[in-house]
């Protein structure tokens, strides 16, 4: 598998070419989310059914009277898209096997940002996934509460900017390392766990395509670059999605019945983590210690996963 | 600006039209157009690929455009063309 | 043929959801509902329903799952109470703006603090403008029959909202009753396959909870408010069907000796049958009163609260829950409310009965109405506060 490979080249031809959801939207320019979600979307297909949570994403699809979604789409409230999605699972399983539904598979999906996911939203998560339902979740990471006004979450970056963890006199930002939510996920015996990037379109889709077959719960990370709340240009939304692999920072990694896989090989040596960091104003305020700190969790992160993926064994291995 | 009564709203408030925010033509929001230049382009659809609105279209011969109603002038299709072959001027210009 | 049976009134409850071929069922145990959860398992389990019984992780996902389920065109059911509803409070306003018919047996308990796991209002006093259908019950007859009727006017196409059923919590769930149970097949003739008016299906795709500015807020909330209010035709309308059909009779006020009564007792839920030895006691001791039940809580049943109560100069109301610095209870100041523009209005007076689950009876309801016939002008009364 290379980095960037060849086949990025060739790889638009094998994309499904029907766009799921409309041009129109008010998302900002350059938004790694709403990419993301069109991509997503072109793993899905139209037979989805959409839960989403209170969000960017929501706020800017669905003004009434309009909607950019061309599937069916339900918004209730912030913590509780999984649960939503899991009633939809529901009431689909139910209405089917009445015989009062055509008799299809129609796949329940939550959308949540990393608030409405890892934070308000991780008991319905939790409680969805450990029930089983056939649905899956996508968390679009934007490592902050982007609606609301760029508010930290428990995905903002240490030494991270945000408008509740700012940078001043006593303080240097984000005092917290990101939440492995993932793993968390992986806890709760999911047979398909897997972190995704806008940046790598195929990686992406493939992999929704894969949880979408599963019958059962799965759960997907989506990077979601976001130019207004990183401070950075509103055209880096892809570079800067490649730089957070090749540094190490945002790794793409599937975990399948309990084997881990990385997906996009990470280069050998990683290039340093300031690469990253620089183009964001987000980090502008980090000194070189800092950086410094970043940089040996970063590659203590990076040492974990490849130590996973050389360890781990298929669930049935382990029987 | 909506100017419906409040009988004519469908009952819980459920929008039945799907992509009906093709309407609204985020356009208007752009300072920087992308231009493509066919005869630098490789028509691999990296900028179809990337697009967040998707409006960049594929024509009849091959060549990709944005749709100028909708695109708000992010710069990712320039930023990741290949050959560089789309280059981002004012509006206006 | 219909059956007599005695048991407990939150099985009974549970028996009356299993006849009404309930799609997703997201039920989260709290005394003292917990039975009703309890026993719904046990008919999914037995298969005597054909339902998604889902055992959720808190009240607010069995909401969430309703909402959900719901949306697509199921039939959905809850059951709660105290904390519980109060966790689930969030998204009560979005299931009837979202015009979801989900109906939910409320075991009426107090809020903390303090916990008190016994019985009073507390918990459905908060809910009161979330825009549900809200209707108490007496007795286990009314729980079964309410209930089977609950779904009937949840989904008609002139109500589509959500539906309370309170049952007092312990007085009422844990009471062993006989209760008459209509025949399956008259039942199911009675409450035929939801038809929705719009569901979440490939199909046919739309967007169901789209954000709204003023432009149409407004015209919204409009609708949502009249979508109440005019339910209560069509609740009208359906509890004259089940008379025709199972001969039992329930309306939006129910009386009692109301007939030239000086002082009527103005009742919600059990203890409306305890008001009812209460008034005999009084007319025995030869003072005129009569109690008028208010059994439709939401909507507010104005036009029948003032035919019952006609010719009555005082009005005792009761409540089971405290608004605090109001110098009034819910209940209470919505009565007022209601007689402000009459010109001839009774005195109204307000005691608050039964909280935290302290026992109601029959001498109390006589002590009530002979203070409250000495009233001039409204009072806010704690009945046996030390």
């Amino acid at each position: 598998m290379s980095i960037i490979g060849n086949y990025d080249l060739y790889a638009p031809r094998l994309i499904d070419k029907k766009e799921y959801l409309a041009s129109g939207h008010t998302a900002c320019a350059g938004c790694g989310e709403a990419l993301a979600v069109r991509l997503v979307m072109k793993g899905l297909g139209e037979d989805t059914i959409v839960s989403n949570a209170t969000g960017c994403l929501e706020i800017f699809t669905t003004r009434y009277p309009t909607t950019a979604w061309e599937v069916p789409w339900i918004h209730v409230a912030f913590e509780n898209a999984a649960a939503v999605a899991a009633g939809v699972e529901s009431g689909i399983k139910a209405l089917r096997r009445k015989g009062r539904i055509p008799d299809r598979d129609v796949k329940s999906v939550s959308m949540a940002g990393d608030g409405g996911t890892t934070d308000i939203g991780l008991q319905a998560l939790s409680g969805a996934m450990e029930r089983g339902h056939d649905m899956f979740h996508v968390c679009y990471d934007n490592e902050a509460y982007m609606n609301t006004g760029i508010q930290r979450s428990s995905q903002t970056p240490f030494g991270a900017w945000s408008t509740t963890s700012p940078p001043g006199e006593v303080s240097f930002g984000q005092r917290t390392w990101k939440k492995n939510v993932p793993e968390i996920m992986v806890a709760h015996n999911l047979a398909y766990v897997a972190t995704a990037c806008p940046s790598y379109p195929i990686d992406l889709i493939n992999k929704i395509k894969k949880a979408k077959k599963l019958k059962g719960p799965a759960y997907i990370h989506v990077f979601a670059p976001c130019p207004t709340g990183w401070r950075m240009d509103s055209s880096l939304t892809i570079k800067i999605g490649r730089l957070a692999l090749e540094t190490g920072v945002f790794p793409l990694y599937e975990v399948e019945n309990g084997k881990y896989r990385i997906t996009v090989d990470m280069p050998d040596p990683l290039r340093p983590v300031g690469d990253y960091l620089k183009p964001q104003g987000r980090f502008r305020h980090l000194t070189p210690a800092l950086i410094e700190e970043i940089q040996e969790r970063v590659n203590l992160e990076v040492n974990k996963l490849k130590n996973k993926v050389n360890y781990s064994k298929p669930w049935e291995e382990l029987r | 600006m909506s100017e419906v009564n409040w009988w004519e709203i469908e009952p819980g408030n459920i929008v039945l039209e799907p992509g009906s925010t093709k309407e609204y033509h985020t356009g208007a929001w752009r300072s920087l157009r992308p231009i493509w230049d066919n005869s630098k382009c490789i028509k691999c659809g990296v900028c179809y690929v990337f697009c967040p609105e998707g409006c960049v279209s594929q024509d009849e011969d091959g060549y990709f455009t944005a749709d100028l109603d909708y695109c708000k002038g992010c710069g990712i299709c320039a930023n990741e063309c290949w050959p560089g072959a789309i280059e981002m001027v004012e509006e206006g210009g | 043929m219909s059956k007599r049976i005695g048991m407990e009134v939150a099985l009974a409850a549970a028996e009356a959801v299993g006849m009404c071929n309930v799609d997703v069922a997201a039920v989260y145990p709290i005394t003292p509902q917990s039975h009703i959860a309890e026993h719904l398992s046990d008919l999914v389990a037995d298969g005597k329903t054909d339902t998604e019984y889902v055992t959720v992780e808190s009240e607010h996902t069995s909401m969430s799952i309703c909402i959900g389920a719901s949306a697509t065109g199921a039939r959905a059911y809850t059951a709660t109470c105290s904390q519980g509803l109060m966790l689930m409070h969030e998204l009560l306003p979005i299931a009837s703006a979202m015009r979801c018919p989900i109906v939910m047996s409320v075991a009426n308990r107090p809020v903390n603090a303090p916990l008190n796991i016994l019985s009073d209002h507390s918990d459905i006093m908060p809910q009161r403008d979330a825009g549900w259908i809200v209707i108490f019950c007496e007795n286990g007859q009314e729980v079964v029959d309410l209930t089977l009727m609950a779904y009937r006017i949840a989904e008609d196409k002139d109500v589509m909202l959500p539906v309370v059923i309170g049952i007092d919590g312990f007085i009422l769930t844990h009471m062993v009753e006989p209760m008459v149970f209509p025949d399956q097949k008259e039942v199911d003739k009675f409450l035929p396959v939801y038809k929705p008016y719009a569901t979440l299906h490939p199909d046919k795709p739309l967007t169901m909870g789209a954000f709204a500015m003023p432009d149409v807020f407004p015209e919204m909330m409009k609708a949502k408010d009249m979508a109440l209010t005019n339910s209560k035709k069509t609740i009208i309308k359906i509890w004259d069907e089940w008379e025709k059909k199972f001969g039992r009779r329930y309306n939006p006020v129910e009386t009692y000796r109301t007939d030239g009564a000086e002082v009527i007792l103005v009742s919600m839920g059990s203890m409306s049958e305890t008001a009812e030895l209460g008034v005999d006691m009084l007319r025995d001791k030869g003072i005129a009163a009569g109690v008028a039940k208010i059994r439709l809580w939401r909507p507010f049943p104005i036009e029948e609260l003032k035919a019952a109560t006609k010719g009555a100069r005082v009005l005792a109301v009761l409540d089971r829950a405290i608004s605090p610095g109001i110098e009034g209870a819910p209940v209470y100041t919505d009565v007022k409310a209601a007689f402000y523009d009459e010109k001839d209005r009774p005195v109204i007076v307000n005691w608050l009965i039964g909280l935290g689950g302290e026992d109601v009876t029959g001498e109390d309801f006589v002590e009530i109405a002979e203070k409250a016939l000495k009233a001039k002008k409204g009072e806010h009364e704690f009945l046996g506060v030390r």
